[in-house]
């Protein structure tokens, strides 16, 4: 059978072109970048050339890029690393109830030691309330975090607007851009932020490898302490063919990223357009422009997520969902609550992530085994009964 | 699919493609409604009894693939039993009869013993009300 890939943002696929680029240094140029024979030397040469194709991508300075294990030690890096270096300035961390969970739970295990956190609300369509936000902070405020587009979603914040707002108190601000990176044209510099993380699988670089961009005079401590790596901020020795892969990843972006962009956006509305014509009372998540081009989230009402991804899977088709069913947690979706779906709504959310092996046909084939998918499990559905779903609305 | 790599054993993933007794009954002489939709499963099992013995029992449910199949599985056991003996299947046993649930499933199988639980109520508190009179 085959295989349609549309959870790309969960991860993707590692290039041909990364993995041939990764190999020769897991065995040939295997030396320790800190040593200073050849095979080391032209380790450590890998890393600085990786770390300037990261550092162009995003419009940044190379010393301004620390490698570290992917998109969660980077999250965790900035609040933990910003709090320990500035904590004397202040207690109070501003995020959004839309966050990752590697940013909000770092927050929420600070607000056990005493500090002070606020969760910025988003409107309808995934967006940050930035009255809310202004109105938040105080001269203890030390760091803002706001991701710069939604993991399920995909509704991009406005991010240089939020970095007007943190210069001007002199907070520093932080965006998760883990969905970003590569996807759309992003500048560092245009949008005023201190700090930004990467993953490199989710660009079609390997797994374990991300970066935090750390603009030149933040003051930040180190969250893993030994030898002199990484300028000091990130001890253990480098993980060089993964460096090596998110820095080719990071370069086939600057050359594909804007053609790619388009042709999934099409695609993307193509989906949207032939499930909505033929399934009925289905909703849109995220923001019907500001939103990235490869997202698409949508709500089917009466039935659950779970029971869809797997009558998909059967059928090839690998899909995600913010049901509870599928993460193990009680309750669905932080980020569709936030968004004020009812909880029995955000439990039919199904999430197609689209990317570079996305073809016309797999998008057809998803709309046409879609539709009897839920008209089967409807049948099944107590709120298929319409008239007696008011009875479970809370 | 490979079965190894499948969230769910066979047995579940039968009953969850070929769910049995998928509907409602008309005038049952049990109900039952369980289950909240902030978890996201949602239960409905209907029961005929005849001389104090289950002769039809139907579901609709709203929920994962483990909701479905506990639903179907014990819709198909409680046939044919009395409703002591329907009271004595347990969460386990129907978990059992499927092979099995991935740990964070199990609260499915507790869901789907409630609701025929509820339906036994339903049907005792009304048979309760008709000696009454």
């Amino acid at each position: 059978m085959k295989r349609i890939y549309l959870d790309y943002a969960a991860t993707t696929p590692t290039h041909p072109e990364v993995v041939k680029e990764m190999l020769p240094y897991f065995n040939e140029v295997y030396g320790n970048p800190s040593s200073i024979y050849q095979i080391a030397q032209r380790a450590k040469w890998a890393v600085g050339e990786a770390r300037e194709k990261v550092a162009r991508l995003i419009n940044a300075k190379a010393e301004e890029i620390i490698f570290t294990s992917g998109g969660t030690e980077a999250d965790n890096m900035t609040i933990k690393g910003i709090v320990f270096a500035n904590k004397r300035y202040g207690n109070h961390i501003v995020t959004s109830k839309i966050e990752h969970h590697a940013v909000l739970n770092a927050c929420k295990w600070f607000e056990k030691q005493g500090f002070k956190i606020t969760y910025i609300s988003v409107d309808k369509y995934g967006m940050i309330d930035l009255d809310e936000l202004r109105k938040s902070l105080t001269d203890k405020t030390i760091l803002i975090s706001i991701m710069h587009a939604n993991n399920e979603v995909g509704t991009i914040e406005p991010i240089s607007e939020i970095a007007r707002i943190a210069k001007e108190k002199g907070i520093y601000f932080h965006t998760d851009a883990v969905q970003t990176v590569g996807k759309v044209p992003l500048d560092v510099k245009e949008l005023g932020v201190d700090l930004l993380s990467l993953s490199g699988h989710k660009l079609y670089g390997p797994k374990g490898v991300g970066a935090l961009y750390i603009r030149k005079g933040v003051k930040i401590s180190p969250l893993i302490h030994g030898g002199h790596h990484e300028r000091n901020k990130r001890a253990g020795t480098e993980n060089v063919p993964g460096i090596v892969g998110l820095g080719k990843a990071c370069e086939i972006a600057v050359k594909e990223m804007a053609a790619e962009g388009r042709r999934l956006k099409v695609l993307r509305n193509r989906l949207y357009k032939g499930l909505s014509e033929r399934i009925d009372e289905i909703v849109l998540n995220g923001h019907p422009q500001d939103r990235l081009p490869g997202i698409l989230n949508i709500c089917i009402k009466y039935v659950e997520g779970e029971s869809m991804l797997i009558n998909l899977d059967l059928e090839g088709i690998c899909a995600s969902s913010g049901s509870a069913c599928t993460s193990g947690l009680l309750e669905p979706s932080h980020v569709l609550l936030a968004m004020g779906i009812p909880p029995e709504v955000a439990h039919g959310s199904l999430r197609f992530s689209l990317g570079r092996d996305t073809t016309e046909g797999d998008v057809g084939w998803v709309i046409e085994v879609l539709p009897p998918i839920v008209e089967k499990l409807r049948a099944m559905s107590p709120f298929g009964k319409k008239v007696k779903s008011d009875k479970y609305r809370g | 699919m490979a079965d190894q790599w499948s969230l769910y054993s066979k047995k579940v993933m039968e009953h969850f493609q070929h769910p049995r007794n998928v509907g409602e009954i008309n005038n049952p002489d049990g109900v039952g409604h369980v289950g909240n939709p902030f978890c996201g499963d949602i239960m409905e099992l209907y029961v005929k009894v005849k001389d104090n013995k289950i002769v039809d029992a139907k579901f609709k449910t709203f929920g994962c693939g483990a909701a479905i199949a506990t639903s179907s599985m014990i819709t198909e056991m409680v046939k044919g039993k009395t409703i002591e003996e329907a009271l004595r299947i347990s969460n386990r046993t129907v978990a059992e009869a499927l092979d099995g649930l991935p740990p964070i499933k199990m609260h499915c199988s507790v869901l789907a013993k409630d609701a025929l639980k509820a339906a036994i109520d339903d049907y005792l508190a009304k048979k309760g009300k008709k000696n009454d009179h």
